[in-house]
């Protein structure tokens, strides 16, 4: 796919194939679970043809019509993408299948659209939305909130974004079809990652001492030695490059310390 | 140990989530550890090392086909144990995250095996599938669904059943403070967080000066809090 030459998405004028409200519904909540068989050969291959398959229907000759087969047969093989950017190609396969463009086109246009909903997805979702919405929560935590609070917190400002994110993406796929890549262009998702990222670092730096501060429930010397240890720490390991894994550094330093306490 | 089943369970559905359904982070560790706790009937532990752990989660986010930790199911684990064995007892919440690591871990291998389970079912049904079978695209759908519930579920009880007993074994002989060991394990948490936030987020222009600023304030809000 080409980048797009203009931020103003360009409507794709073919015949609209009537599609009803119950079938986009069934196709959303099948986008739910889009990588139900996700798997190192097909990844996501499996799951677009079986979110796409309530839309198919509608093809000539219905479920046991070669049309259906054949874009069955086609929607199903290999396909990457973020799993939640992929109802944009869900739209927009849908589209194309039902508005009978030719089957190769429908191909490279499926190919191509691999590599941009990876990438805008990675970026905006699971490296800024995500950590900003944890890290948010993570504040609320740290200023005393209750438990029922703090996961409501989390959970309705994580799935604000990514519910908002498969409707949207849906309702674009489906509006431009193989237009849709003008589409991508939309400001959100070009600058949004930069956005978000220095919003997400700014609340990073307020909600790891608070954070930190509630797990303790006190502070003072060994509230202060800890944050210091874990400044010396951090910067070790930001300097390792990701040659450690955090999460096993800490797995190792817990259990040498268990192992300490128990056995003296 | 009676709850060994409606822990597996709640460890399943939220195992669930981290892949394949609905993907509404209800498998993230400040929900499962919290969810876990109150299931135990201590959801203010449950928090606390649900928290320590979303900390250290920061780190492995789940790009496409990295092989990352499985949250969901080991913070339900975490959050069951340090809740079950409270939190007055010195070294609960660091004892609940490092069974949550532990399990965390194998949960990561799991999660690999079933990839390849779900690649070994497609690669039967590769006939069908070219043929464009519905059945066989809903099926494989179905099974690989399935599979990863019946993971979840066997991973969390699994886990659950061995590591409780020896987390009450290890409660019952712990010599260190609660104090030290909290601070201990939030620091280790903070690290890598902080660790985290660097790496993800220092390439978006200026978000170096935005992280300092952040940490004045939390510094500042701590000070005269």
């Amino acid at each position: 796919m080409t980048a797009a030459s203009s931020s103003r998405p360009v409507p794709v004028h073919a015949a609209t194939p009537p599609v009803s409200a119950m079938t986009w519904m069934s196709v959303f909540g099948r986008l739910l679970a889009i990588q139900g068989s996700w798997n190192y050969e097909t990844l996501l291959g499996n799951g677009v043809g079986f979110a796409l398959e309530p839309a198919l229907r509608r093809l000539p000759g219905g479920v046991h019509g070669d049309a259906f087969k054949a874009a069955m047969a086609r929607e199903s093989a290999y396909f990457n993408a973020h799993p939640y950017l992929t109802s944009v190609a869900v739209g927009a396969l849908a589209r194309a299948e039902l508005s009978g463009v030719p089957p190769e086109r429908i191909e490279r246009f499926r190919t191509a659209l691999c590599g941009p909903l990876g990438s805008v997805g990675d970026r905006l979702i699971w490296a800024g939305w995500l950590p900003f919405s944890s890290l948010v929560a993570l504040v609320a935590f740290g200023f005393g909130a209750a438990p029922m609070t703090v996961v409501l917190l989390f959970l309705g400002l994580y799935n604000a974004g990514h519910f908002g994110v498969r409707v949207w993406g849906l309702y674009v796929g489906w509006k431009y079809g193989l237009g849709v890549a003008s589409a991508l262009a939309n400001p959100v998702l070009r600058q949004g990652p930069a956005y978000i990222a220095r919003a997400a670092a700014a609340v990073a730096g307020v909600a790891i001492p608070l954070a930190a501060s509630r797990i303790l429930g006190f502070r003072g010397p060994l509230f202060i030695g800890a944050l210091a240890c874990g400044a010396v720490i951090a910067v070790g390991l930001v300097r390792l490059h990701g040659r450690v894994e955090g999460w096993k550094l800490v797995l190792v330093l817990i259990a040498l310390f268990a192992l300490v306490s128990v056995a003296r | 140990m009676i709850e060994v089943l409606p822990v597996a369970l709640l460890g399943g559905v939220l195992g669930l989530d981290v892949v394949c359904f609905p993907q509404m982070m209800i498998s993230r560790p400040l929900v499962a550890g919290t969810v876990a706790g109150a299931f135990v009937g201590d959801s203010t532990t449950g928090m606390l090392t649900g928290a320590t752990l979303e900390l250290i989660a920061l780190a492995t986010l789940p790009f496409g086909a990295s092989r990352y930790p499985e949250w969901g199911s080991a913070a339900v684990v975490g959050g069951a144990i340090a809740g079950a064995v409270h939190m007055q007892a010195p070294g609960a919440i660091t004892i609940g995250v490092l069974m949550a690591l532990a399990t965390a871990w194998v949960g990561g291998w799991t999660l690999v095996k079933l990839r390849e389970w779900n690649a070994w079912l497609a690669g039967r049904k590769r006939g069908a599938l070219e043929r464009g079978s519905r059945g066989t695209v809903i099926g494989l759908q179905l099974a690989g669904l399935t599979s990863d519930l019946t993971r979840a579920i066997l991973l969390t009880g699994l886990a659950y059943w061995l590591l409780f007993p020896l987390a009450r074994a290890m409660i019952a002989l712990w010599s260190f403070d609660g104090m030290l060991s909290r601070a201990v394990t939030a620091g280790a948490a903070c690290a890598v967080a902080a660790a985290a936030a660097w790496t993800i987020f220092h390439s978006a222009r200026g978000a170096r000066w935005y992280f300092a600023a952040g940490l004045m304030v939390g510094l500042l809000l701590l000070s005269f809090g």
